[in-house]
């Protein structure tokens, strides 16, 4: 099976919080509000469909789920 | 408002600040965006609309061509000598000097830093409630929406609460008296500054675990802040602070009046309030801001030139069918929403976490205090005009 990850462009993020508001399993804010990704970004299946949300409600377009290697 | 002549044509002539645009804007935006993508106008000196969301984004993200240094579109410009700072900084702030400006104040507007204000929040939103309990009709921008923003912001920086009515007539001024002449205009804000000049001095000398006392202590590039500089930015953050997030409350509140789908969805299912909260700040998103242009250039076709104007509408880019799906639709539980309502790159509103908590603390403490409500007159409903949108005048008949 194919398992994906998150990542965050820290370059293009600006601290919305739409991600660790989404998908608090996969993303904190740091001290400032802009948004890290929790441990190594992997997405277990369940966490997919919020994964994804985070992604098409990011203003600054800053986050891609991509296949893991 | 009635300082400038009736607009006529908004292609060539458009003024953010005319009856017709403050009491429905979307169908002068739609129109635009699908005839003339960029509109002009000669009025304050020259000015620019993009109604494109890629447009508008592009003018957020380009601040090498578009400055900061004055973001309300008036006929008063910052004098130069302000930059780098600008008049109030970080909001007024062009890079490289923006980054370390903004980042000294994030952490106190931090997810964290708001978790801890939402029980006094709700609080008081619980109080200003019991106050409305047993009327027929309240007016819910002015009774309601309007004290929760001033309340909160007034105690994080350390002004008394007790002077409410200052703070909103020096809102009222800076933001709604964007028409009004240039001596007019500095004679506003040396009052705002003449009043916080007196708060600053008294807390140089009594320091307090309170944003200004903060500010008196952070340093910048090595250096303590001035209290020139403290007076601009605390300027900022009160008047940021209060219509903005008033016009949201306000806003959401009519939608919902006038919407008993709706109303009666989120009553059923409070679950749903964060994602109609972020929907209902696209479909009426209170903050259009404004650039200067830097130097002449032609950009997309227009000949723009230096110190003319650029009004930022996120609100009308929120409403782009090219960017969203049935973008003219409040659809409350849209997931997809990318919205720009908290502006787009650098200049995101430091304060974004602090309005979103303080909504959905607002709408919550009204929804579950009166799940039926409407409008108790549609037409005596009333719309800020400028570049902060929201009612002013809410007539809401309650039915407890």
């Amino acid at each position: 099976m194919v398992v994906m990850r998150v990542r965050i462009d820290a370059e293009r993020c600006q601290g919305h919080g739409r991600c660790y508001a989404l998908a608090p399993e996969l993303f904190a804010a740091d001290e400032i509000g802009d948004g890290v990704v929790i441990g190594d970004g992997r997405v277990e299946a369940a966490a997919l469909d919020r994964a994804r949300l985070a992604v098409a409600n990011c203003p600054e377009q800053a986050i891609t789920i991509e296949e893991a290697d | 408002m009635g300082h400038h002549e009736p607009v006529t044509d908004w292609e060539t002539d458009f003024d953010h600040t005319d009856d017709v645009w403050a009491a429905d804007p979307f169908p002068i935006w739609d129109e635009l965006r699908a005839k003339c993508p960029v509109a002009r106008t000669t009025r304050y000196g020259g000015g620019w609309l993009p109604t494109r969301f890629e447009d508008v984004a592009a003018v957020a993200y380009d601040t090498d061509r578009f400055s900061s240094r004055s973001v309300l579109m008036t006929e008063f410009r910052a004098p130069m000598e302000l930059a780098p700072a600008g008049i109030a900084p970080p909001i007024s702030s062009d890079p490289p000097y923006h980054k370390d400006a903004r980042r000294m104040l994030l952490p106190i507007f931090s997810p964290q830093a708001v978790d801890r204000l939402e029980p006094s929040t709700r609080a008081y939103c619980e109080e200003l409630i019991d106050e409305l309990r047993g009327r027929d009709v309240v007016d819910a921008a002015a009774e309601y929406a309007q004290h929760i923003p001033v309340r909160v912001i007034a105690n994080m920086l350390g002004l008394p609460e007790a002077d409410a009515d200052a703070f909103r007539g020096f809102v009222d001024h800076v933001i709604g008296g964007v028409a009004l002449p240039i001596e007019q205009r500095v004679e506003g804000m040396l009052a705002l500054f003449g009043y916080l000049q007196g708060h600053i001095e008294d807390h140089i000398a009594h320091p307090r675990e309170d944003l200004i006392s903060f500010l008196l202590e952070s340093e910048l590039d090595g250096q303590p802040l001035d209290a020139f500089q403290v007076a601009r930015t605390i300027g900022l953050l009160l008047i940021a602070g209060i219509d903005t997030t008033w016009s949201a409350i306000g806003a959401s509140i009519w939608h919902l009046a006038k919407t008993p789908a709706d109303r009666q969805r989120l009553v059923a299912e409070p679950g749903l309030l964060p994602t109609a909260i972020e929907e209902l700040l696209r479909a009426y998103s209170p903050v259009t801001m404004a650039r200067l242009v830097r130097a002449d250039m032609e950009w997309h076709g227009c000949p723009m030139k230096a110190e003319e104007w650029v009004l930022l509408s996120f609100p009308a880019a929120n409403r782009d069918p090219d960017a969203f799906e049935r973008a003219d639709e409040v659809i409350i539980d849209r997931q997809d929403n990318r919205h720009a309502a908290f502006g787009l790159g650098i200049h995101r509103c430091a304060g974004s976490h602090l309005a979103r908590m303080e909504l959905r603390v607002a709408l919550e403490v009204w929804l579950a205090a009166f799940p039926e409500f409407g409008l108790a007159d549609p037409d005596a409903v009333t719309w800020a005009a400028g570049q902060v949108r929201g009612p002013r005048c809410l007539p809401v008949r309650i039915e407890a």
